[in-house]
């Protein structure tokens, strides 16, 4: 367990970096983090996360075909927004564990 | 000199040959996963692997229930052969697997390819086995790039960090 300066404030991280905390997130910690991953947030980005916030909040798994099918915003869009790993990277940015999921 | 340098996947070429529910999920499940990861990813189908990019059979997928030796029945008690042979069983056992899949949120077939393509994977039919089948390009479903030769698949590996994948 190490402690991460984002946004000024020192939050609680893994091994990988991502948070343990969720409650210490806030939406200048993710525009940190999300500028070491090479993002850009945008508002649509922000609702994203916001989604992903809640859907992990309520216990449900997080996968690409959730996410496709959450009418926030569509796989090909969400590849776009996070390139590279993006359900590993917007959960990275959203302060929430990484998912567990094959799918 | 021992050269230790670790390289990272960069790109898979996955093949599926086979028709069979499992045998085409685990090209799309790992297909997908490679996607999700980032890694640039090719599924290439071929033989009987050609129903699960066929707009008439995608869908209807079986699994085989006719020498499985690891079929069981709900339960766990072995699944004896000669029921298995019996008109309806295999389309009731397939059904039941696919509803199993819906409840882990494991998309069907078209919807799984869909994603795939939708994060940046190819899809390519075999040449060969589609002349065999007579199938042509209208017969596939339509995010399949290309039918391609054995040549241009191999021609797609270059690269370092590159693996070939056979379910």
């Amino acid at each position: 367990m190490a402690t991460k300066s984002y946004a000024g404030v020192n939050v609680e991280v893994n091994d990988e970096g991502y948070m343990t905390d969720s409650s210490q997130w806030t939406k200048e910690i993710a525009t940190d983090i999300a500028k070491q991953e090479g993002v850009e947030l945008t508002d649509k980005h922000f609702e994203v996360l916001d989604y992903i916030r809640d859907k992990v909040a309520s216990g449900a798994t997080l996968t690409i075909r959730g996410i496709n099918k959450s009418g926030v915003v569509d796989a090909k869009s969400f590849y776009q927004m996070f390139p590279g790993a993006p359900l590993k990277k917007s959960t990275k940015i959203a302060g929430v564990p990484k998912p567990e999921s094959c799918i | 000199m021992e050269n230790n340098e670790k390289v990272p996947l960069k790109k898979v070429l996955l093949i599926c040959s086979k028709g069979s529910i499992e045998d085409v999920y685990a090209a799309l499940v790992m297909g997908n996963g490679a996607v999700m990861e980032g890694i640039e990813t090719k599924l290439f189908f071929t033989f009987f692997g050609l129903d699960a990019i066929t707009k008439k059979t995608m869908n209807k997928l079986h699994t085989s229930t006719v020498g499985n030796s690891a079929m069981r029945m709900p339960g766990g008690l072995p699944f004896p052969t000669l029921l298995g042979a019996l008109p309806g069983v295999e389309a009731g056992v397939s059904a039941m697997m696919k509803k199993q899949m819906e409840k882990l949120d494991i998309p069907n077939v078209e919807e799984f390819l869909e994603l795939i393509v939708a994060g940046g994977g190819e899809i390519f039919a075999c040449k060969l086995a589609a002349d065999m089948f007579g199938l042509k390009k209208e017969d596939f479903y339509e995010d399949v790039k290309a039918i391609i030769t054995v040549g241009d698949l191999y021609e797609m590996c270059d690269g370092p960090g590159t693996q070939i994948i056979f379910t």
